[in-house]
């Protein structure tokens, strides 16, 4: 996705300096006046450059890359976090993560619900958005309903469900209510049962996300291509397989790195509803979790700091193993869809 | 004069959606689809709904009534759990602080977005494609990936239990959308418009001030209402940052007051919807901009 952009930046308008140096190099014998007036005119600008976008650069430095970069230094020592770390340990901290087994069920939550969110999501978002673009009535209003999970905090969210959902709460009062009580368990604690009850809750918070995504890629086909096939006979489904999906493809292909991204890095759910130690005995603790519970939460910065470069290059390697073959088809698709 | 062609053009370029829809709505008549449709769509947002309801209605219960009947809706309704919640100082204290955080970070990435994607679209110079990948590459690291680390920056600074400590790092980790959206919009605006500014003595500065910042407005507003938002939802930075309940935004507020009367089910669900009650609002009178903004990041 950057190559793209970065490109798009890099080839952008060539021809436009400030105004009045174009004039001095327009102006074919630079007379010395004119030239040190060019001269004052690139410094102006670099000075322009740089206090605008100081600012920016250097909190965004110090915040994001900074963190990131310390991370990877404390990640060599066993440090409590007080004074300047000494224990220096090498690689043993990254040893310990690996082999350990809490790290592993962590690993696999994680790369469960990976693929889960996107094998339950994707294909539901797509059928969801498919049947509300047709023209309904109040059709603003049903896309601002079906947004209104994704914009309430993870902290609500999981503290709605963790009510309902209680052995006692109106999920299973619901089930009994109509006749379906023999269904009634612990739908949280429950280790077979709790991976799945985190599905439902994370599909429920970001599948209107999704579906908004679908409706406007879906939108910006044009109606031509519909109609046109319409006029040569092509059926409902023969339309939308051969239509509606190909040009949704980059749609969904974004859609897919933001969840997987999100999935990695899913932390506020599952904390709020199971907590630290419940999450490893129901089976819903995520690497986050892990970071937390064995970093901060029990003093060992040293070990924390390893696990967030861990994390940190399993997301930057599918990051890029999915841009380097999932995104880049977006590009060669576009080329030969623009041409035909 | 000119100006006001440009946010025309502007306007037609980023959202082209609305005239297609009115092309459409002219050729076909406004017809009702069919019966399922409306079934499965009613079903979605009736999914979609519910537990908020079950959150806001359980507020206007009594205990008792949530206990025998866990799911049923309020009979007699009770104002009482409101109430208590909308005189506690803890709330007021929560929200106001969840309120700071927020209106301070929306700020910053506001101005210091601005000024950097102001840089990044409209001047010449060796590294701006190095500038923009930097920061294209920062949307792939969410703040959960960085927070131990960030934690002990934090805490070198000095800023543990302190709003700024949080505010810093929320502007920081909101550049990146931040420049995506607003790099394209700025490019959009002519160049006819900054060579009138200069013909008429205009700075490139001044072009900045009196051109850029009013004519990004619609970009400006997007970008402005994801860092609220955003911010507003933010727990897991205020779980590292913030110790003391006085210094609480409320997604932390909820957390603690939801274990800490556990058993006052009815007050929990009342002060959880009084929390979320802004982040809706906000959303629902922004909804437009809002999803536009994320379908225009999106399309880069």
């Amino acid at each position: 996705m950057s190559d793209t952009l970065g490109t798009d930046t890099a080839d952008g308008r060539q021809s436009q300096g400030t105004p009045r140096a174009g004039d001095a190099a327009v102006s074919a014998p630079p007379a010395p006046p004119r030239a040190a007036a060019h001269r004052r005119g690139r410094a102006r600008m670099r000075l322009e450059i740089a206090v605008l976008s100081a600012p920016a650069i250097i909190t965004f430095l110090a915040f994001v890359i900074f963190p990131v970069a310390l991370a990877a230094y404390y990640g060599f020592y066993r440090w409590k976090g007080y004074g300047d770390p000494t224990d220096w340990v090498g690689l043993n901290n990254y040893k310990l993560i690996l082999t350990d087994p809490a790290f592993h069920d962590v690993l696999w939550h994680n790369g469960l619900i990976l693929v889960l969110s996107l094998v339950i999501q994707g294909p539901l978002a797509i059928v969801l958005a498919l049947l509300l673009n047709q023209r309904i009535r109040g059709r603003s209003t049903i896309r601002v309903l079906i947004f209104v999970p994704y914009i309430i905090s993870e902290v609500i969210v999981g503290t709605g469900w963790s009510l309902m959902l209680q052995s006692n709460g109106a999920v299973n009062d619901l089930l009994r209510s109509i006749g379906l009580g023999s269904l009634e368990t612990d739908w949280i604690a429950d280790p077979d049962l709790a991976i799945w009850t985190l599905m439902v809750i994370i599909t429920w918070k970001y599948i209107g996300f999704a579906v908004i995504l679908m409706l406007a890629g879906l939108q910006s086909i044009p109606d031509e291509l519909f109609e046109a096939a319409q006029i040569d006979g092509a059926s409902y489904w023969q339309i939308q397989r051969r239509i509606t999906l190909p040009l949704l493809g980059p749609t969904i292909r974004i859609w897919a790195f933001l969840s997987i991204i999100g999935s990695l890095q899913l932390f506020d759910l599952v904390y709020i509803i199971w907590g630290q130690y419940v999450s490893g005995t129901a089976g819903t603790s995520t690497m986050a979790i892990y970071m937390l519970a064995q970093g901060r939460n029990a003093g060992n910065y040293g070990y924390g700091s390893a696990v967030a470069v861990v994390m940190f290059l399993i997301s930057l390697g599918v990051a890029l193993l999915y841009q380097r073959f999932v995104l880049r088809r977006d590009l060669k698709g576009a080329v030969t869809e623009g041409t035909v | 004069m000119s100006a006001t062609t440009a946010t025309s053009r502007m306007s037609s370029t980023t959202e082209p959606k609305p005239s297609a829809g009115r092309r459409g709505n002219r050729d076909r008549p406004q017809k009702w689809g069919s019966p399922i449709t409306y079934f499965v769509a009613l079903l979605f947002v009736g999914v979609c709904v519910a537990p908020v309801l079950f959150i806001v209605l359980g507020g206007f219960r009594t205990n008792s009534q949530i206990t025998t009947e866990p799911a049923a809706l309020p009979s007699p309704w009770v104002v009482g759990n409101y109430l208590d919640v909308l005189k506690s100082t803890m709330f007021w204290g929560e929200f106001a602080n969840s309120l700071v955080v927020a209106v301070a970070s929306t700020v910053g990435i506001v101005v210091l977005g601005l000024m950097v994607s102001f840089v990044i679209a409209r001047y010449d110079f060796r590294f701006k494609g190095a500038m923009y990948s930097l920061f294209a590459a920062g949307l792939m690291f969410p703040m959960v990936v960085a927070i131990t680390p960030l934690y002990l920056v934090i805490k070198d600074l000095g800023l543990v239990d302190n709003l700024l400590g949080v505010i810093i790092p929320q502007i920081a980790f909101g550049l990146p959308v931040t420049v995506i959206i607003l790099v394209p919009f700025l490019r959009a605006i002519p160049n006819e418009i900054e060579e009138a500014a200069a013909i008429d003595g205009m700075s490139r500065l001044g072009f900045f001030f009196r051109m850029v910042v009013p004519l990004s407005l619609p970009g400006v507003v997007t970008v402005g209402i994801l860092g609220f938002v955003g911010s507003w939802n933010n727990y897991i930075l205020p779980l590292y940052i913030l110790n003391s309940q006085a210094n609480y935004t409320l997604p932390l507020g909820v957390q603690v007051f939801s274990s800490q009367y556990s058993t006052d089910t009815a007050k929990v669900l009342a002060f959880t919807s009084l929390a979320m009650l802004p982040a809706l609002v906000f959303f629902s009178v922004f909804e437009k901009r809002i999803v536009g903004g994320l379908t225009g990041a999106v399309k880069g």
